[in-house]
């Protein structure tokens, strides 16, 4: 029985006992039915159910990292949603990019940017940046039955460290397993091709602003060969999300300034539609 | 062969507020004020890691003065409510009003049941609006009374002394400094004659509806507290518009108080 709905009566006693910062064990001691991982489902294969996320990408650069992500969901071969947004800041330093099932990883979401809250406000102090990595990981892991049923979840997480002054990338597995990645990394249906396009691109004194440039040339090339990938879409103006997380924290960056970006990458495309070349040797 | 006394009822809950508001008396005050842009909350508290104020949800906080374990045991059961509500519901959907609510029960029903001792405590549970008018601020007192306040309000040991010197400085719309100023100059005044408490023994934080993340919530401490009230606590002007001048060698912790701004009028041309 779950007490959080009854506001008007008093505090319930377990709000009242000590414990843990966690807002994940909280809830599962308080409410296990709003827990994404505590769900049992008949048996069978889910994965035809609901809508997916593709692609999405990370690049870092000297002070900091950038994630941009497509805007497409599929469910089979029907395009769900062509506006989804998949990059959310999981605090003021750190955003987290989902591909995989989008309503678990939506759900997902947003329990890890409550955890991440309730921790800062119970013990005043953030935590560092492994530690959130570990918790997301740890998220991750409890949905491991859902994903052997299709149900999958496979996130980015990127952000800021402040003790090191460096953006930094991981990548996770559906059993939780938790991978630091150097430099770039993509995650999602398109991913192959998106990290084959930035091998070819990313060079470690690259700029922010290049660095969104290279990440959106990744969506691209994705979207070339991975039908559940959406390209720029021009005629309704809808392109990547992008956020930049630096020293000075989370900045979803403008529609104008991606959709100027974007009008270069697809000028530049328009005379040689397979993208930059890069040297031989 | 012992026989109970009778305690009449009244007798039973006049002691246990006795109890309460000595526990209450022993602490230092806590001064909420409502400025232009937002609340801001201002006690004297030379800890840097126990708080008296702090952040609830995106637009409420929490500020109290008693028994450091009973608050800061409440805190956290606001901090779970809230975000408990917000993950269920939605982030709107977590009000100042719901949680002074659940404090007010939550207060109530430990002060009147016979078994506990009463919580030690006063809470103020403030909400910032998009808009001034929208600001709320409840005041708790550890029976389980609600008051809703308007502009500032005071609570904690020396809460009548401070709120008289308050009236004195406050008007609607101040600025955040001079809001600021003049809750410290209230705060010091208040206890123990006039003492100027220094910037790095106040714990300050806003509500500040202007910023443009979701939380509205803020500490003021270090360099920009100390430029606000004068480093040594020697205050700056009062009318702000002046600049602030801290005073030379501000950072000798050694030489505090010993000198003032050359600019400052004496504290006592303040208050005619």
């Amino acid at each position: 029985m779950t007490d959080f709905r009854q506001l008007d009566a008093r505090l319930p006693a377990a709000y009242l006992t000590p414990g843990s910062s966690s807002f994940a064990e909280f809830l599962g001691t308080q409410a296990p039915e709003l827990l994404p991982g505590r769900r049992s489902l008949p048996e069978g294969s889910a994965a035809g159910l609901a809508p997916h996320g593709t692609t999405i990408v990370a690049t870092t650069f000297p002070g900091g990292v950038v994630m941009a992500g497509d805007r497409r969901a599929t469910m089979g071969n029907v395009i769900a949603q062509r506006d989804i947004e998949k990059v959310f800041a999981a605090d003021e330093f750190s955003a987290v990019g989902i591909a995989g099932t989008a309503g678990l990883a939506v759900e997902m979401v947003r329990l890890f940017q409550t955890e991440l809250e309730h921790y800062e406000k119970i013990e005043g102090t953030t935590l560092s940046m492994d530690g959130k990595a570990n918790r997301l990981a740890a998220l991750i892991r409890s949905n491991l039955g859902m994903a052997m049923q299709g149900l999958a979840i496979v996130p980015l997480f990127a952000g800021y460290d402040l003790s090191s002054g460096l953006g930094r990338i991981f990548s996770y597995d559906v059993t939780g397993g938790r991978y630091e990645e150097t430099a770039f990394h993509a995650v999602g249906s398109g991913s192959l091709f998106a990290r084959g396009s930035l091998k070819k691109l990313y060079r470690d004194d690259l700029d922010a602003e290049e660095c969104v440039t290279a990440a959106i040339q990744a969506l691209y090339d994705a979207a070339d060969d991975d039908s559940a990938t959406g390209g720029p879409d021009l005629t309704r103006r809808i392109f990547p999300v992008v956020a930049v997380i630096s020293g000075e924290g989370y900045r979803r960056m403008p529609d104008e300034e991606v959709a100027a970006i974007a009008d270069r990458v697809i000028n530049a495309r328009m005379r040689r539609p397979d993208g930059p070349a890069a040297s031989l040797t | 062969m012992s026989m109970p006394f009778y305690v009449s009822p009244e007798q039973m809950m006049k002691d246990r507020a006795d109890f309460a508001r000595k526990g209450i008396a022993r602490g230092r005050s806590v001064v909420v004020v409502q400025y232009a842009d937002g609340i801001v909350f201002v006690s004297e508290n030379p800890s840097q890691a126990l708080h008296k104020v702090s952040e609830l949800y995106d637009r409420i906080a929490f500020a109290a003065v008693g028994r450091y374990n009973e608050f800061e045991n409440l805190r956290i059961a606001g901090v779970r409510l809230a975000d408990m509500r917000g993950y269920a519901y939605d982030r709107r959907d977590v009000t100042g009003r719901g949680l002074a609510n659940a404090y007010a029960q939550t207060l109530g029903t430990i002060f009147s049941s016979g078994g506990d001792k009463p919580y030690e405590v006063e809470i103020f549970v403030a909400e910032v609006g998009t808009e001034p008018s929208e600001d709320q601020i409840y005041r708790l007192t550890f029976d389980g009374q609600v008051a809703d306040e308007h502009g500032f309000a005071v609570m904690g040991g020396s809460a009548e002394q401070v709120a008289g010197h308050l009236r004195e400085g406050y008007r609607d719309g101040l600025g955040l400094d001079d809001a600021v100023r003049c809750a410290v100059e209230a705060l010091g005044k208040g206890e123990e004659g006039g003492r100027k408490i220094p910037a790095h023994d106040l714990e300050v934080a806003v509500l500040d509806r202007t910023r443009s993340q979701q939380r509205k919530f803020k500490r003021l401490s270090g360099e920009q507290l100390a430029t606000i009230v004068g480093r040594n606590g020697d205050q700056p002007p009062h009318p702000a518009g002046e600049s602030t001048s801290p005073s030379s060698g501000a950072a000798d912790d050694a030489g505090r108080r010993a000198e003032k701004p050359p600019v400052a009028p004496p504290p006592d041309a303040q208050d005619s």
